[in-house]
């Protein structure tokens, strides 16, 4: 009795401690949203044009957070970087997905000389540093906007789910049920979208947040460089900003310190969300 | 040497030789397949941001593209590519002009390749060694609190962090020099004072890339360990009474260690993707400020042999990963 009752506490405690590391990660990420939903209406988006206050103020009761050396409102600054930075990273990562998706599905569904292709292709790009591809992508184009900026992250960020679904397609490919569709003569790309994919659909979404958390990072990257929209308010901006007029050195950390701390709060979300839902659907990896 | 390690040697070099491949005949083709000139492009960009001092574009692209063949057909333009690199003619920068862009790289590859091989080396290494211990039964306070704390930590940039250490010890305790890789007055000799001045530089960018790595490594050791617990070998080895130092090293490290060596292969170019902007963080004169300095002066030819240097190296870096593979792995090996 005893040891089942220790064991039910041991298991309530694990699970409070799933919980724990989920809803904070979800907490952080939810912040996030709102911030990205409600600032943007709440706020002046004038007061983060070039020249709108006086530069180089440090955070007040006026201006919360400062305001940078081009005089922008650093708060409100924040309050529209925040959310085109997020909507760079999800349309990159629906785009990235779903080719990816569609390119795991062909290569996995029909095998074969397009498989070999398709495998060698996403081996090799998946071993280069992404980095140095975009830079000659981003280089290249005259006129940069948030959307392009998508695209071009997009094309390098297919590779991981790709994989991922090319696998689980092997793997479903020859399960009975598929087999008895086939028997029942059903055309191979019904097969490959009414039985195939719905069960490789949770592996899709689990790669998603992988794929958005890696787009984000490479945006910012390619925009700390200097290679982003440079007209548009994201926090890699900011973050070239900063280090355009050496905020470091001269001591003024309200224009770097606020990026920071937000793309810091993305990441930890990003990653204690992923680690708790692991945690949550194998609970192998919960035991310490 | 058996035949089966022949063929996956032979595989191995085919990849190699396909990666260098298509990297070069990219770098070749985004430029040209894009719309527009990227020798006006980079000019009419260098001109904007000069101020517009009036330079009459048309006549130093025309200039440019005699000069290298840029007005012949298109095959005969990749041959001469192949052929130019093959003598390792990357061109010429724009902006230090009449400079190779191969003497600039070979400048800064020692700085890149001994900052980011000794930090990556060093996280690696601890990485590892503290996910395994987090993992095994009976790991320390100390280790159970520091370990998760740094696998956060790994979620962050690492460039983000380098900003943070450089304002707390460069810029507030004056520990260490804020940028650069020497100092400016230091005469490069191999004494002493030379190799302290580049080791003091070197401490910040090393510390931020290590925190921002020992964590990810930790994390894949960490779950690897856990999954090599559950094996019959490790109770075996329990149950016949080997030491718990034994077990832990011979039958459960060596157990765990391949796939994170898979894993340090996939993931490298992440690492030096992250390195650069560490480099630019500090202004160290290594290839990612190169590149930095290049991209925002548009020094066209610059960008490219930086970027194609960092894949080929990369490619070789992995390639010799997968042969040294074998070596670890008896299984792979017979």
């Amino acid at each position: 009795m005893t040891d089942t009752a220790a064991a039910t506490r041991a298991s309530r405690r694990r699970a409070s401690r799933v919980d724990i590391t989920l809803v904070l990660g979800l907490t952080m990420l939810g912040v996030i949203v709102l911030i990205s939903i409600l600032g943007p209406l709440l706020s002046d988006q004038s007061l983060a044009n070039v020249g709108a206050v006086r530069p180089r103020r440090p955070p007040g009761p006026e201006f919360w957070l400062g305001t940078d050396a081009q005089g922008r409102d650093m708060f409100t600054l924040m309050l529209h970087a925040t959310p085109n930075t997020l909507k760079m990273g999800l349309i990159a990562g629906v785009i990235g997905v779903g080719f990816g998706t569609v390119v795991g599905l062909i290569s996995g569904h029909f095998g074969g000389w397009i498989d070999s292709v398709i495998s060698i292709i996403s081996d090799a790009l998946m071993t280069v540093p992404a980095i140095a591809i975009l830079v000659i992508l981003a280089g290249n184009i005259a006129e940069m906007t948030t959307m392009i900026m998508a695209l071009v992250v997009a094309s390098l960020s297919w590779m991981f789910t790709a994989r991922t679904v090319r696998a689980q397609v092997l793997t479903v490919k020859e399960r009975g049920y598929v087999e008895v569709a086939r028997v029942n003569g059903m055309a191979p790309l019904e097969i490959l979208f009414i039985e195939v994919m719905p069960n490789v659909a949770p592996y899709i979404l689990a790669s998603f947040v992988g794929t958005v958390s890696a787009a984000i990072l490479a945006t910012i990257g390619l925009e700390a460089l200097g290679l982003g929209a440079q007209n548009e308010m994201t926090l890699g901006n900011t973050i070239y900003w900063a280090q355009q007029s050496s905020a470091v050195l001269r001591g003024f950390w309200w224009w770097w310190g606020p990026p920071i701390v937000v793309i810091a709060v993305i990441f930890v979300g990003l990653f204690l969300t992923s680690v708790g839902f692991d945690r949550f659907a194998n609970p192998r990896l919960g035991r310490e | 040497m058996s035949s089966e390690l022949l063929r996956y040697v032979l595989r191995r070099v085919i990849q190699l030789v396909l990666v260098i491949f298509v990297a070069v005949s990219v770098n070749f083709l985004i430029p040209r397949l894009l719309p527009g000139d990227p020798v006006a492009t980079s000019l009419a960009r260098l001109q904007t941001a000069g101020g517009g001092t009036a330079i009459d574009i048309e006549a130093i692209s025309r200039t440019y593209s005699e000069r290298y063949g840029l007005d012949q057909p298109l095959f005969t333009q990749y041959l001469n590519y192949w052929a130019d690199l093959l003598r390792l003619d990357l061109g010429v920068s724009f902006a230090n002009f009449p400079e190779q862009v191969t003497t600039m790289i070979l400048r800064a590859l020692p700085w890149s390749v001994g900052l980011l091989g000794a930090a990556t080396l060093f996280s690696f290494v601890v990485g590892s060694w503290l996910g395994a211990r987090l993992a095994w039964p009976g790991a320390g306070r100390v280790i159970r609190t520091v370990v998760p704390g740094m696998m956060v930590l790994a979620a962050v940039p690492f460039y983000l962090l380098a900003i943070i250490l450089v304002y707390i010890f460069a810029v507030e305790l004056r520990w260490f020099p804020p940028a650069g890789g020497v100092q400016t007055t230091t005469i490069m000799r191999f004494d002493w004072p030379t190799i302290r001045d580049i080791l003091h530089h070197a401490v910040l960018p090393f510390a931020a890339i290590s925190l921002g790595n020992i964590g990810f490594w930790a994390l894949g050791m960490r779950s690897q360990t856990v999954s090599v617990l559950g094996e019959d070998y490790i109770t075996f080895a329990e149950a016949k009474g080997l030491s718990p130092h034994r077990v832990f090293f011979w039958y459960g490290i060596r157990n765990a260690f391949l796939p994170q060596i898979t894993a340090l292969a996939l993931s490298l170019g992440a690492v030096v993707s992250g390195a650069i902007l560490v480099e630019v963080i500090f202004n160290y004169p290594g290839l990612g400020t190169l590149l930095y300095t290049a991209i925002r002066g548009q020094d066209y030819y610059v960008i490219q042999g930086v970027v194609l240097v960092l894949i080929v190296t990369l490619a070789v870096m992995l390639f010799i990963v997968d042969l040294i593979y074998p070596l670890l792995d008896p299984r792979i090996r017979r």
